[in-house]
């Protein structure tokens, strides 16, 4: 009996040693295998590519494109700076850019070689984060607001208070993001989203704690599911995945708060360890083409930052506000800046917020 | 002294063999523990980075309620998580050990078959289950047991819920090595002298299989303790476990000192947990252990 032991400990290990092997994560592969095609790393979000685009690409430029995918802005930064390396192209967030450029981690741009990448939309034209867009191009953009059920919340919000509408309990999910849902309640309170004071911030938690029991999910990933199926009436969120739920439910609404919100761009750079630089360059100028970023606009519901895209999406996306901002709400977005030392602040208010 | 049947070639070689695992653990264990040691007593930089200037900063940073509080949160689902796992594994894992030996294999391989799949894919799988229009509340509610939806998902409920089913394998295969050590005759002439079923149980059952209980309970209370994917899922992110504090210190924040210094106050406490249980739990042996 005892000499069966070990033979079945090995047995066990050896299970759990399969059950590891299958939770190991993919990584940058390389996919060049024995082929004599030149290879562009794209490194980008999950689900912000269309493959039809990307074989496009391929066959006009007799290359193979290689997709990998991250889930946040925080994952790509911590990728790039434990050194991984191949990378060409990749999508970072306005305060992203910022950041990265702050770490030497962007290559600069040859804006010859890419003539597509200057016929952006006027408000997108000169970008705090990189005023001559020496390291970035504005890619897709957009805005943060309430996305809700018109057929249960029967008078048109237009203020975050509705967020605080008791009538709404347990059908509200929230950004899983602290400087958005601190940034909501800011502006709610007249304030900047950017704002380093602890007073204010305390203010703004206090709404905060307020509003928790009306909450039911603190997600920034499928609040567009949540609110197609009907499970949330309101949901706090971007835009892009708002006209998702539009899809599935024709009775969502989107609504950019009176108060203020989030003006947010995705921005195509170089890395400054790309093996391939000029293709890398050529890769933005395609994807900034009019054709192909209407294309891209239509097909991921995110607004292009290309000009003429605007003119050449169907009108439902550009009729679409939870797409296409409105171009008179722009006066009322912010972008979203980093608060440098505040971020404890921030921090220390979230996670009070999460644990009471 | 036992007689040593092999020769002394063969005696001198389990010392070399443990060379590469001894390298592999200082490697990759010691030496990444050590950085996260001295990480924790420096300081984020304004974007991110790590400032090397010693303070001890963020260590009394800790010492605001609030953390305690995560911990103690933390500590509680964890100890329900694992007396959950209790109540439900040792059943389980008797019943396997006391099964005809050539089922063993199969029931075992029935216990693990979860591990196959991925976690994250299991926990969205728990998801689809609970949720409003889920499966559990359209069974409930084709049986008349409830008229409307019950609120399943997004509640501490079905946090705990995640965890056991999670961790309860971990419970079930040491109790199961357990159990099957256990000789049936002890347990036979426990009944012959007239003991109670309770007595058999608490006298005799229990403090025989006790190495596997306090496997088994380890090996639950400390993944449950970090654990930040189920309470993220299956809590609707409305609460946070010390696993969500320590991710979001580092990936969301980026202030990997003041995640360091979480991590290493969670190590300090689960070691010292881990050692008061082991030595409660030694002291109260029974007269037959180590037979």
């Amino acid at each position: 009996m005892f000499s069966r032991l070990p033979r079945m400990g090995a047995f066990l290990l050896f299970l759990l040693g399969v059950a590891g092997s299958f939770s190991a994560c993919g990584e940058a592969s390389d996919g060049n295998l024995p082929e004599s095609r030149p290879v562009l790393h794209y490194f980008t979000w999950s689900d912000y590519v269309g493959p039809e685009i990307i074989r496009d690409f391929e066959q006009r430029e007799h290359v193979k494109v290689v997709v990998d995918t991250f889930s946040s802005n925080e994952e790509l930064l911590a990728k790039l700076q434990s050194g991984a390396t191949g990378y060409d192209v990749a999508v970072p967030s306005d305060f992203m850019v910022a950041i990265m450029i702050q770490q030497g981690l962007l290559s600069e741009l040859d804006h010859q070689e890419m003539p597509n990448a200057s016929l952006l939309e006027p408000h997108l034209q000169t970008l705090h984060f990189d005023p001559e867009r020496r390291y970035s191009v504005p890619y897709l953009w957009g805005t943060v607001g309430i996305g809700y059920d018109s057929a249960v919340i029967l008078t048109p919000p237009d203020s975050w208070s509705i967020l605080w509408d008791p009538r709404y309990k347990g059908r509200i999910s929230m950004l899983n993001d602290q400087r958005e849902v601190f940034g909501a309640v800011l502006r709610s309170l007249g304030k900047s989203m950017n704002n380093t004071d602890p007073m204010v911030i305390e203010a703004a938690k206090e709404r905060l704690l307020r509003q928790k029991p009306l909450v039911k999910i603190y997600t920034s990933d499928h609040y567009d599911q949540l609110l197609a199926s009907g499970e949330v009436v309101l949901a706090h969120g971007w835009g892009g995945p708002m006209a998702r739920a539009m899809a599935e439910r024709p009775s969502i609404r989107y609504v950019v708060p009176k108060e203020g919100a989030t003006l947010w761009a995705d921005c195509l750079v170089v890395l400054q360890t790309a093996p391939q630089k000029q293709l890398a360059m050529r890769f933005i100028n395609f994807l900034m083409e009019p054709e192909i970023a209407a294309r891209t606009s239509e097909r991921l519901r995110f607004a292009s930052a290309s000009r003429q895209a605007r003119e050449r999406v169907n009108a439902l996306t550009r009729e679409n506000p939870a797409i296409y901002p409105p171009l008179d709400q722009l006066d009322r977005l912010e972008w979203m800046r980093d608060v440098g030392r505040a971020i404890r602040l921030y921090d220390r208010a979230w996670t009070e917020l999460k644990m009471q | 002294m036992p007689p040593r049947p092999l020769p002394s070639r063969f005696s001198s070689l389990p010392g070399w063999l443990a060379v590469p695992g001894l390298l592999w653990m200082s490697v990759f264990f010691l030496v990444p523990l050590g950085l996260v040691f001295a990480i924790s007593f420096a300081s984020r930089g304004t974007y991110g980075g790590i400032v090397w200037e010693f303070t001890p900063s963020n260590y009394l940073d800790l010492l605001h309620p609030l953390y305690g509080k995560i911990l103690g949160q933390s500590m509680w689902y964890a100890t329900v998580t694992t007396a959950l796992c209790f109540v439900l594994g040792f059943p389980l894992a008797y019943v396997i050990a006391r099964s005809p030996v050539r089922w063993q294999p199969l029931l075992l391989l029935l216990v693990m078959l979860p591990f196959w799949t991925n976690f994250l894919v299991r926990t969205y799988a728990w998801m689809i289950l609970l949720r409003h229009d889920g499966l559990i509340n359209r069974f409930l509610m084709a049986l008349g047991v409830v008229d409307a939806p019950l609120e399943l998902l997004y509640t501490p409920a079905a946090v705990v819920i995640g965890l056991v089913y999670g961790y309860l394998p971990f419970m079930v295969l040491p109790l199961y090595v357990a159990v099957e050590r256990l000789d049936p005759l002890l347990v036979e002439a426990a009944w012959d002298l007239y003991a109670s079923r309770w007595a058999v149980l608490t006298h005799v059952i229990l403090p025989l299989t006790k190495p596997g209980i306090v496997g088994g309970c380890i090996l639950v209370f400390i993944p449950s303790i970090g654990s930040f994917i189920t309470p993220d899922l299956l809590g609707g992110a409305r609460s946070m476990m010390i696993g969500n504090l320590i991710q979001h210190e580092y990936l969301v924040v980026r202030d990997w000192p003041l995640g360091s210094a979480v991590s290493f106050v969670l190590m300090a406490v689960v070691m010292t947990a881990v050692v008061l249980y082991y030595r409660s739990a030694s002291r109260t042996d029974g007269p037959l252990e180590g037979r």
